[in-house]
């Protein structure tokens, strides 16, 4: 312990106290510095006297302003609905939706919640601008599997695809290879066969070879020359859009493994007029029939 | 003891009861081992067995060597395991890091589906304990018992406690780090171990505490240093956290699961009071401590005010405790909490400030060694971005602001300018003063180095804590954003992929921050081993010039 002595630089008197060679300036608190921390100390106080604050035993101190952001929050609800309420009425009191997009400012409504709508429940899997991924299919083309009609587009979302819904559909690409459904021969000659349906380079032989296999097996979704079927969801073969890859690779793992891609039903999740607005954005994305 | 006659050293008490307690250990361990409900358990009860097992045969090497001459001194040897592991886990931490950075930035080029412990979920616990716990707490431990001794002019207290708790700490360090990559975890942030590491973890903290106290109370000198009061708050209160936070049922005491004391939003409420006082007690009392001793040390100039560090330490840690709920604005919690903790994270502003005050205050009277001395200029840079990120703090708990704030990157950038800023920046000057004091050298091997490591690593700060600034309000306003008919303007991908260019900086400033440490790593390397760096001269003559000594 060393005894009290005067720093050279600052003329400040040390506390007198040393550990290993560090002392201590006897400086007082920087002025500025309690006035900041009273200030912050009375300005919490005055907090607590305005908004809810101290617990008790049964409940806790109100405050003077009795704030509750809960309430607010369904006071602003409250009021969103209110403001939507004459629009959300005219959506589903329009008579079709082709009235809808017929109707200047209600069509602005429904793209302004669909597109809302659209990013925060279809974006994940279409894509945010609906450009679809492998499996996800594109919504901007003019190719639809389940149709594009605003009616038949309200119809996917509503049951979905192969969903748990009641009355969704479930028809599907059966897995001819993996069911043992055909030998694989006969999988490698269909890929021929669908090549030349889409215009690719093919085999002509194995083409040839494949169309019985085609017409028994193929035909009934797909139809004679390939151009599917909507009521099926059965894709057109014949064009160059392909969900899954129109590769040999992809082509042939189609045959093999199956496809059965799910789209959820959004009925029950979505209300009434939100399914509306959502067949109307994306019948606008591009490609609506 | 007092002769210096060679002879064999023998257990004495301590050791003795280290060995029985190991060896009681390992035969838990291996019960667990051979009832093992699951094969991350049975993992780890190997690992735990193995570990006890090398303690044991360590303890039987230590009884039978030969006494040295001085056992009467500081105890140094731990202090330089404790400096050689900070480095280590420091560069481990840092590199998990910067990889998990580019996996948010590329997220598909860095995706390996069958190899789930490289998944961002699993390495993120990684990095943040690596760099918290294995790299943070081994600086504190490494630090605390220099600098406790020194200041209480008393040799560690313990005998060969202080062994138990660096090796017990590096252990419960190896669990938690191989738990994340197999997947145990309990979901809590920042404590995520299960309930047998947090068991372990306790054992070695409560030693830690003992051998702390029992120095202090050997001291030599009438007073207890501030740095010392700070460790102290951080050994304590860290053991209460933890132990109130990991209260858990095991399913089975042989297996990995277990299930929180807490649910629902009480559950929310134990863990952002743990996790705010974590960084409250272990990332800034801590770390207080290490600046209290080593910028006086190094400015050679006395603490500014011993008054302020009196009331800023007794207000640091009166208020910090109160400020978890901040964490949970706008959530489940009631409102009455959550002004609360707004209302103290603001009192604390002026606390926290108050350690700015005396660190950059001291340096009064040798501003001019920031001119020359790179490594005080790193911890006065330290204690800046301490500033500045204990005023960021508590505007970011402003209810208002934090409707903005919160769930963004802000928080990330927050988070960071006092991880890297603060904590690194002050570990790291701490760490270049160690290695030539412990290692007795006259100086590190090459200031410039340091001066490289300086400049590169803060370029590193800037650009991520710039970036994620960006990155975050510009996330937190397109969150917000509404159309005319109150829909919402983006869909949330839309802000993932708007981040983008963010992440690349962010990552890009990240990387600096690494290798500015490697040069570290490097420095002191050659520092310990006794090299200095001599520059070549573009003139030297082959003729005249003469071999080194």
């Amino acid at each position: 312990m060393s005894e009290k002595e005067v720093d050279e630089h600052s003329g400040v008197e040390t506390t007198g106290h040393e550990w290993d060679g560090i002392k201590e300036l006897n400086n007082p608190l920087p002025r500025w510095w309690l006035i900041v921390f009273w200030v912050s100390v009375i300005w919490s106080i005055g907090y607590w006297i305005f908004m809810p604050a101290w617990p008790g035993i049964t409940g806790y101190t109100k405050g003077i302003r009795n704030h509750s952001e809960r309430e607010n929050v369904a006071v602003a609800i409250e009021a969103l609905d209110a403001a939507r309420a004459d629009d959300t009425r005219r959506l589903i009191a329009a008579p079709s939706m082709e009235a809808i997009e017929n109707d200047p400012d209600l069509l602005q409504f429904a793209m302004a919640a669909g597109g809302s709508l659209f990013g925060d429940n279809c974006a994940t899997c279409h894509g945010a601008g609906g450009q679809g991924f492998k499996g996800y299919p594109n919504l901007n083309d003019d190719v639809w599997l389940w149709g594009g009609s605003l009616e038949e587009i309200k119809d996917t979302i509503t049951v979905g695809r192969r969903s748990e819904h009641p009355e969704t559909t479930n028809t599907l690409m059966m897995a001819y290879g993996r069911d043992g459904l055909l030998p694989r021969d006969d999988i490698t000659a269909l890929v021929d066969y669908v090549r030349m349906l889409s215009g690719q380079d093919y085999d002509a032989e194995a083409a040839s070879r494949a169309a019985p296999i085609y017409a028994t097996q193929c035909i009934a979704c797909h139809g004679a020359n390939g151009r599917g079927d909507k009521t099926q969801g059965a894709p057109d073969l014949t064009d160059a859009i392909w969900l899954y890859g129109g590769d040999r690779r992809s082509i042939y793992d189609t045959i093999w493994n199956g496809r059965a891609g799910v789209m959820p039903a959004w009925e029950g999740r979505l209300s009434e007029e939100e399914i509306i607005a959502l067949s109307v954005y994306v019948h606008a994305l591009g490609g609506g029939e | 003891m007092k002769n210096n006659v060679h002879r064999e050293r023998g257990l004495g008490n301590d050791g003795a009861f280290i060995a029985a307690f190991l060896g009681l250990g390992t035969l838990f361990w291996l019960f667990v081992a051979g009832r093992a409900q699951d094969g991350m358990m049975a993992f780890h009860a190997y690992i735990f067995i193995f570990a006890f097992i090398t303690g044991l045969f360590s303890l039987l090497f230590y009884a039978t060597g030969e006494k040295p001459e001085n056992e009467t001194g500081y105890v140094t040897s731990v202090v330089k395991a404790g400096v050689f592991a900070s480095v280590f886990w420091g560069i481990a931490g840092f590199l998990v890091g910067v990889i998990i950075a580019f996996q948010l930035a590329f997220p598909d080029l860095l995706y390996f589906e069958n190899a789930p412990w490289t998944s961002f979920g699993r390495l993120r616990p990684l990095h943040t304990s690596a760099v918290i716990f294995a790299f943070g707490g081994n600086v504190l431990i490494a630090t605390s018992f220099y600098v406790v001794q020194r200041t209480c002019k008393a040799r560690l207290a313990g005998g060969l406690a202080p062994w138990f708790v660096f090796w017990g700490y590096n252990l419960f360090i190896v669990i938690a780090a191989t738990g994340y990559l197999i997947g145990v975890t309990q979901s809590k942030e920042y404590a995520e171990p299960e309930w047998y590491a947090d068991l372990w973890l306790t054992i070695v903290w409560v030693v830690y505490l003992f051998v702390f106290l029992g120095t202090i109370w050997r001291r030599k000198e009438p007073h207890i240093y501030v740095a010392n009061w700070f460790y102290l708050s951080f050994i304590v209160t860290i053991a209460m956290l933890h132990v109130v936070n990991n209260l858990a049922i095991p399913v089975s005491l042989a297996g990995s699961k277990s299930y929180s004391a807490f649910a629902g939003v009480q559950d929310a409420l134990t863990q952002w009071w743990y996790a705010h006082n974590a960084v409250g007690f272990f990332l800034t009392t801590g770390f207080l401590a290490i600046m209290y001793y080593f910028i006086p040390k190094k400015a050679e100039r006395p603490i500014y005010s011993y008054r302020l560090s009196i009331v800023h330490f007794w207000s640091l840690i009166f208020i910090y405790i109160w400020a978890g709920p901040h964490h949970l604005h706008y959530t489940a919690l009631p409102e009455w909490a959550q002004t609360l903790g707004m209302t103290f994270s603001i009192m604390l502003w002026m606390p926290s400030w108050g350690g700015m005050i005396n660190g950059l205050m001291t340096l009064s009277g040798a501003w001019d060694k920031l001119r020359t001395d790179p490594v005080l200029r790193m911890m006065v840079v330290s204690v800046a971005f301490y500033g500045m990120s204990t005023f960021e703090g508590p505007l970011m708990s402003v209810r208002k602001v934090n409707a903005l704030s919160h769930y963004t990157d802000w928080t990330i950038g927050h988070v960071h300018s006092g991880a890297l800023g603060w904590v690194g920046y002050i570990s790291f000057g701490a760490l270049y003063c160690l290695v030539p004091w412990l290692w007795k050298r006259k100086d590190l091997y090459s200031r410039g180095l340091v001066e490289w490591h300086f400049w590169i690593s803060t370029v590193g700060i800037l650009l991520y804590i710039a970036s994620m600034w960006v990155s975050g309000i510009m996330q937190g306003l397109m969150w917000r954003a509404y159309n005319e008919f109150g829909f919402l303007q983006h869909s949330f991908v839309e802000t993932v992929a708007a981040m983008h260019p963010y992440y690349i900086i962010r990552a890009t400033g990240g990387s600096l921050f690494l290798i500015g440490a490697l040069i570290m790593a490097y420095n002191l390397w050659r520092t310990a081993r006794g090299d200095v760096y001599t520059p070549k001269t573009k003139t030297i003559d082959t003729a005249s010039a003469v071999p080194a000594e």
